[in-house]
């Protein structure tokens, strides 16, 4: 007997679309209230930002406030105070390439062939210079800006690679010390980790900018900006810590037994056997760490520093364009989402590709 | 000597007392540096500055305040403050989250779309920022005499105006604690050593609680009620100025949403992290016995998801509190804020800072206790839980 095979029909477009959004009357419901949700978001949003939207400043600031829409003409006559703050004018072209060296070196630690101990360091200490070198000046010709003078997009950049510079070797230390066998060390470390952790991170900024000068003698006071960085890399450290010793503790015992069964020596062990499994174990957490603490570098506002947030609010606090305040705090939205979004988007590439190679 | 030190035991010794000593060292220098420069200011230390009055203001309260108050009562309102602002983003956050989260664990694929899109949006933008933006937003709405006016919410660059119910804060503050008490009292009596009847008894009895728990609470303000007024009180215009309902402050108003716009965009992921840990098997067998899908729903994939969720949801919660120290970037009267302003009156800077310190830790050992012991009393018991 001959059996006649026959495909089922396939489902039509339409078939597909009933089956996938109106297969029951719930569902139909559900459907149709997130599509008249999206519609209705996407269409206010387009029609502010695009449709009824000034974008030239030649009308000035009376022209864009009786347009319906958003008014992007204040970005195009403030975009330089909200990059560059209070930066000299005629130097700002320092700024932005600093920046550009920040970005690349970002990106450039993002590619596996860097991930080796000696060519990040390499990297992240080359990048650092660059752009200390660039903003500072008084080298090469370039005309010295103290630190004072920096502000917007540079200096919340500043801020966040050199928290995570300091705070990263930081961490890698406070890890090992609290799994010390050495009770005294470890517990003292896990004070220091929890005390630190259980404090909002705008209190520890608080105490290192106006509380800490106090404390310290005068020739280890140094400027402001220092110690705020300083206190914001002790606390990367207290969370990036804990991140590290997990990936450490997902570290066969073995291994380590292995090493000091070869003769090896503690920091042989630790540099060799530990630590490259470990940081590859917290590699997802630790990007999520980043996307945190370059978030929280905003914090730095509120113990007075010039970032970009602070500019933002400098570029429509003042005189006539004091109304266009959404269309600041989206642009500025808009460049903070770029930044994290890009991170965090990594980060779940990373941890899709490492979940590939474990299989 | 030299054989004294390569001795591990003494080798070990020399090193926690170097370690734990240098820290000590660093801290008591520190300290006695700090004392000697605000003793050049003219500042005693010690905490007898608790019981002299401020001579400032708090712009947010829920206890009486008043310049005359003492320092101490201050800070114990910073604190009240700082819970209150705290439980009311952290309800609205859990609210918006489990709503968002739901939504991105939904089988439609719009839905799944826009929860993601909240998430990304949301989550990607600094918390600082988006108090700025509300802030700005809610400080631009229009003057009382043309406000924004819905249902008898009022919408002002006052503050937003809501209706009240016309009762003393005693019976007010009363019967909240009868709505708490309702909400926990079930819960609390579910837990089967309490009561051992068959199930179907055990949710007559939880629910007979409930009910009488919230009948109180509308004895309560019934009783409460101020006479000759109406039932509830509504905000409206009078002169230049608002009168009646009650009156939400921009800044708390500010700080409510956004903890619940950002928290809400971590929690939706903490809520889809755990159905997504629900084993499917389980959902399947459930299916399978012939559950409809809304008591698979809830017998089955909530109970299973809840508890996966409830560890990493407890340290949110206590992220979401050391979030109200953002208050102090519009000027509510926080925690945090009354420290940082008792530092720039008083001077008595190390004191303020070390009741900062210990008023945070509390704080977050507490919520951990609390969470933890919630956490015991529904963990799944028995060593077969999976497969």
């Amino acid at each position: 007997m001959e059996m006649v095979l026959v495909a089922p029909p396939a489902p039509g477009r339409l078939e597909d679309l009933k089956r996938r959004f109106f297969a029951t009357p719930l569902q139909a419901v559900v459907s149709l209230a997130c599509l008249t949700i999206m519609v209705f978001l996407v269409w206010k949003l387009l029609n502010w930002a695009v449709f009824s939207a000034v974008f030239t400043t030649s009308g000035g600031p009376e022209a864009c406030q009786a347009a319906a829409g958003a008014c992007w003409s204040v970005i195009a006559a403030r975009w330089r105070i909200i990059f560059f703050g209070l930066y000299p004018y005629e130097e700002q072209w320092r700024s932005a390439l600093a920046c550009v060296a920040v970005v690349v070196m970002t990106v450039l630690s993002c590619i596996p062939a860097f991930w080796t101990g000696r060519r990040i360091a390499l990297v992240w200490g080359a990048g650092t210079g660059l752009f200390y070198v660039l903003m500072k000046g008084g080298v090469l010709g370039l005309a010295h800006v103290g630190e004072e003078a920096w502000g917007g997009l540079a200096l919340t950049l500043f801020i966040f690679v050199t928290t995570c510079l300091i705070g990263f070797p930081l961490a890698i230390c406070l890890a090992l010390l609290r799994r010390s066998e050495l009770p005294w060390i470890s517990r003292t470390t896990g004070l220091i980790i929890d005390g630190v952790r259980s404090l909002p991170l705008i209190s520890i900024l608080f105490t290192f900018a106006v509380v800490l000068p106090f404390a310290l003698p005068q020739w280890l006071q140094g400027d402001k900006l220092y110690r705020v960085i300083l206190g914001s890399a002790l606390f990367f450290s207290a969370y990036q810590a804990e991140i590290v010793r997990g990936g450490m503790q997902g570290v066969a015992t073995g291994q380590e037994e292995a090493a000091m069964a070869l003769g090896m020596r503690y920091w042989q062990r630790i540099s060799r056997i530990l630590l490259p499994q470990a940081m590859r174990n917290a590699m997802p957490a630790t990007i999520n760490q980043f996307v945190i603490s370059f978030k929280e570098t905003s914090l730095v506002v509120i113990v007075g520093f010039f970032e970009i947030l602070a500019s933002g609010n400098a570029a429509y606090g003042t005189g006539e364009w004091r109304f266009a305040y959404v269309e600041v705090y989206a642009f500025i939205a808009f460049i903070y989402f770029i930044f994290v979004f890009s991170l965090s988007r990594y980060g779940a590439f990373l941890e899709r590709r490492m979940s590939v190679s474990e299989r | 000597m030299v054989s004294l030190l390569r001795n591990q035991k003494v080798h070990n010794a020399l090193l926690q007392v170097l370690y734990v000593g240098s820290i000590a060292a660093m801290v008591l220098a520190g300290i006695v540096i700090a004392r000697r420069n605000l003793a050049d200011q003219g500042i005693t230390s010690g905490f007898d500055f608790l019981f002299k009055s401020t001579g400032w203001d708090v712009n947010f309260s829920l206890l009486p305040a008043t310049a005359n108050d003492p320092y101490w009562w201050y800070f114990l309102i910073g604190i009240i403050n700082t819970l209150f602002l705290g439980s009311v983003g952290l309800i609205l956050a859990t609210i918006v989250g489990t709503i968002v989260g739901l939504a991105r664990t939904s089988s439609n694929d719009l839905a799944r779309l826009l929860g993601r899109t909240y998430v990304d949006i949301f989550r990607n933008i600094p918390l600082i920022l988006q108090v700025f933006f509300w802030y700005a937003i809610i400080t631009h709405l229009p003057t009382p005499r043309s406000a924004h006016e819905a249902w008898g919410f009022l919408l002002t660059s006052r503050g937003l105006y809501i209706p009240f119910p016309n009762v003393g804060s005693a019976a007010f503050a009363a019967a909240t604690v009868a709505v708490i008490a309702a909400i926990v009292l079930p819960a609390w009596l579910g837990r089967t050593s309490r009561l051992a009847q068959p199930i179907g008894q055990r949710h007559t009895i939880q629910f007979a609680a409930a009910a009488a728990a919230l009948a109180c609470s509308a004895i309560i303000l019934a009783l409460g009620r101020l006479p000759d007024t109406p039932l509830l009180d509504f905000p409206a215009l009078q002169g230049l100025n608002l009168r009646g309902g009650l009156r939400i402050p921009p800044e708390f108003a500010t700080l409510a949403i956004a903890i619940a716009i950002y928290g809400g965009s971590y929690i939706a992921e903490i809520v889809r992290g755990g159905f997504k840990s629900v084993g499917t098997g389980q959902v399947e067998a459930a299916l399978s016995l012939g559950l409809s899908p809304w008591r698979v729903f809830t017998l089955v994939r909530l109970p299973l998801a809840l508890r996966a969720m409830l560890p990493i949801l407890a340290n949110q919660y206590v992220w979401l509190m050391k979030a109200t120290t953002m208050g102090i970037a519009v000027g509510l009267t926080d925690f945090f804020m009354i420290v940082a302003l008792t530092i720039n009156h008083s001077g008595q800077t190390l004191e303020a800072i070390g009741i900062l310190m210990a008023g945070f830790l509390a704080i977050n050992l507490s919520l951990a206790a609390v969470f933890n012991r919630i956490n015991k009393a529904i963990a799944l018991k028995g060593n077969q839980l999976r497969g």
